[in-house]
């Protein structure tokens, strides 16, 4: 848990015997340095086309030639866009319901981790295999019963239709569970003699050990609430209510083929993740290097 | 596979589950363990209260609904076997499944592939190493919804990029929307541009775990690199494979944003998956029973899927 997938540092190049070794070396590394610049140049240029696009005129982007470098930048794309959409809207509520949906799942993921990791009783096995084995059912399964459960229970229309389905995170348990088994079980025994309740033992001790969790479990959630597309798509009903995701599909919708308004919203929609993305990487990698769960 | 994972992070972690409490008497044990019972419970309540009603109670639900004749949204009539009886003859239904199986079957490996190489690439050394592992992971921050318009702008027949290259390369431009196979073939690109970063994670945590002296040793003996990449890298990432391998399958059946967003399933069906046609019959023609028994059949699916790989994967491990 605490090995971070941060490359390892770098080995020392072996002194070579032979100059024959070592040039050989060098060509080596040459190859690889072109190998990663050309995987790197692909992977990066539809990010980079989508930039372009988003502050490239509407004339501009209907000439025919090739052109890889706009004549000139732009913001009428975003102008449009803005002025044409709640945007802003929009925006607060992907912020809200993301924000409450990594909330609560931080807490009940914490809480039962601390269970499955730390308490004894009897069906525990059982409850965690069923917790687990809801990964493998995608939303498509469950959507018309979920849209009638929630119609049933009145929270259709509102944010929680989206917030409470998605907040209990299958994965988020297994994360919390394997990181707090790493939690000595010694210091759970001595507090727990000292007279400290459950309670006590989990806000006194094992929460003040788990930042790192905390910090994992709390972009993770946001990250997949942020980017949610397909239940959302059938729990939001109104235009006020949609996400980023939900209202960038509208908007295609609306504009159709005008790509410069497409891709400027589109960038809105994905620079805050990817700046956070890229500021706390060591979270995301290690969320993701113990899920793949989306 | 989780499991598998689970066990091999629980080793250093030292709790031994099945350890019986040594202290004090049998009776006050005894309270002791209800009290723990009680607790676990409590602290488990939040998280089971919204799994159980908002996933398990839904998918029985959802079994119940693919029993039933549906008219729009409310109560349906029982008939039985009937929607799924209806599946045999459906040919959208045959076309979605075998899409999504061929759609599996070439993104599984090919990500996996990819995911090596680069992981391989990265963990040599290199100059700048961070840098070419952020821009090879930063796809997954991207919204599916987002990826697939890109892949739309990107793939478009008549003013995208991509044919705006291959005409200035004098190449044939290819019909990425209107052609079966082609449109496939984009959904199937962007998908490994959007995934390639996880299998490439999960392959670079791996290969750190791999002693370099075994390649020194390798080196020594006279194997080229490849030979060192075969017989000594392929090998020793075998968990890390076993794991992506479940979760790229499981991922590859729930396929739904990119194809949605990018094809709807189009041209004639040539991208139509099971999600996406469950998707379509539930919400867009409003047949709910028959979304449901779709739905029923791929989770069916999923678990067979599941399980045979994992039957696979436990004799494999008892004959090493």
């Amino acid at each position: 848990m605490t090995q971070t997938l941060a490359t390892a540092p770098r080995a020392l190049p072996t002194p070579a015997p032979r100059s024959s070794r070592r040039r050989r070396g060098r060509g080596a590394l040459a190859a690889r340095i072109v190998a990663a610049g050309v995987i790197c140049g692909i992977l990066l240029f539809p990010l980079y086309w989508m930039v372009v696009v988003a502050f490239s005129s509407r004339a501009e982007l209907l000439g025919g030639d090739l052109r890889l470098w706009p004549r000139s930048w732009t913001m009428e794309n975003f102008q449009r866009v803005l002025s044409s959409f709640p945007v802003i809207t929009w925006f607060g509520n992907s912020i809200a319901i993301s924000v409450v949906v990594a909330l609560i799942t931080v807490t009940v993921s914490l809480l039962a981790g601390y269970a499955f990791a730390h308490l004894r009783f009897r069906g525990s096995n059982v409850l965690f295999l069923v917790a687990l084995s809801t990964l493998m059912i995608p939303v498509q399964v469950i959507m018309v019963a979920l849209f009638q459960l929630v119609t049933t229970l009145g929270i259709y229309g509102s944010y929680w239709a989206v917030i409470l389905p998605t907040a209990a995170s299958a994965f988020g348990v297994f994360l919390a569970r394997q990181f707090m088994l790493a939690i000595p079980r010694d210091l759970i025994e001595a507090a727990r003699m000292d007279g400290a309740g459950h309670l006590r033992v989990f806000t006194r001790i094992v929460l003040p050990l788990s930042k790192p969790l905390i910090a994992v479990l709390f972009f993770m959630s946001l990250l997949q609430s942020w980017n949610d597309f397909a239940w959302p798509l059938i729990a939001l009903k109104d235009n006020s209510l949609f996400t980023l995701p939900i209202g960038l599909l509208y908007l295609q919708g609306q504009f159709g083929s005008d790509y410069g308004a497409t891709m400027a919203f589109a960038l809105l929609n994905v620079t805050p993740m990817v700046i956070l993305f890229l500021v706390f990487q060591r979270y995301f990698v290690q969320g993701f290097a113990r899920s793949g769960i989306r | 596979m989780t499991l598998r994972v689970e066990e091999r992070s629980a080793a250093p972690a030292g709790g031994e589950p099945a350890r019986p409490r040594e202290s004090g008497p049998r009776r006050s044990r005894r309270r002791r363990n209800l009290g723990e019972t009680l607790a676990g419970l409590a602290f488990l309540s939040p998280n089971m209260l919204l799994l159980g009603l908002f996933v398990l109670v839904p998918l029985v639900g959802a079994v119940s609904i693919s029993l039933q004749a549906t008219n729009g949204f409310g109560s349906g009539r029982f008939i039985g076997w009937d929607n799924y009886v209806r599946l045999f003859s459906d040919g959208l239904f045959w076309r979605s499944t075998l899409n999504t199986a061929l759609f599996t079957l070439i993104v599984t490996p090919v990500s996996m592939a990819m995911g090596l190489g680069i992981a391989a690439l990265l963990n040599s050394v290199l100059p700048a190493r961070g840098v070419f592992r952020s821009i090879v992971i930063v796809p997954m921050a991207i919204s599916g919804v987002a990826t697939a318009l890109i892949g739309v702008l990107i793939f478009d027949q008549n003013s995208g990029i991509l044919d705006k290259m291959l005409k200035f390369a004098g190449l044939p431009s290819i019909p990425w929307q209107s052609g079966q196979g082609a449109a496939f073939a984009s959904v199937v690109i962007v998908t490994l541009w959007w995934r390639v970063g996880f299998n490439m994670l999960i392959y670079l945590a791996g290969l750190q775990g791999v002693n370099p002296g075994l390649h020194e040793a390798a080196r020594l003996d006279g194997a080229n690199g490849w030979q060192r990449f075969r017989y000594i890298t392929v090998p020793m990432v075998g968990p890390s494979s076993f794991f992506l391998l479940i979760m790229n399958v499981i991922y590859s059946f729930q396929v739904f944003d990119i194809i949605f967003v990018m094809t709807g399933g189009g041209p004639q069906n040539a991208t139509s998956v099971l999600v996406t046609y469950a998707y379509d019959t539930g919400f867009v023609t409003r047949d709910q029973g028959y979304a449901a028994a779709i739905g029923v059949v791929l989770l069916l699916l999923t678990l067979a899927f599941t399980a045979i790989q994992w039957r696979i994967s436990r004799t494999r491990d008892q004959v090493e």
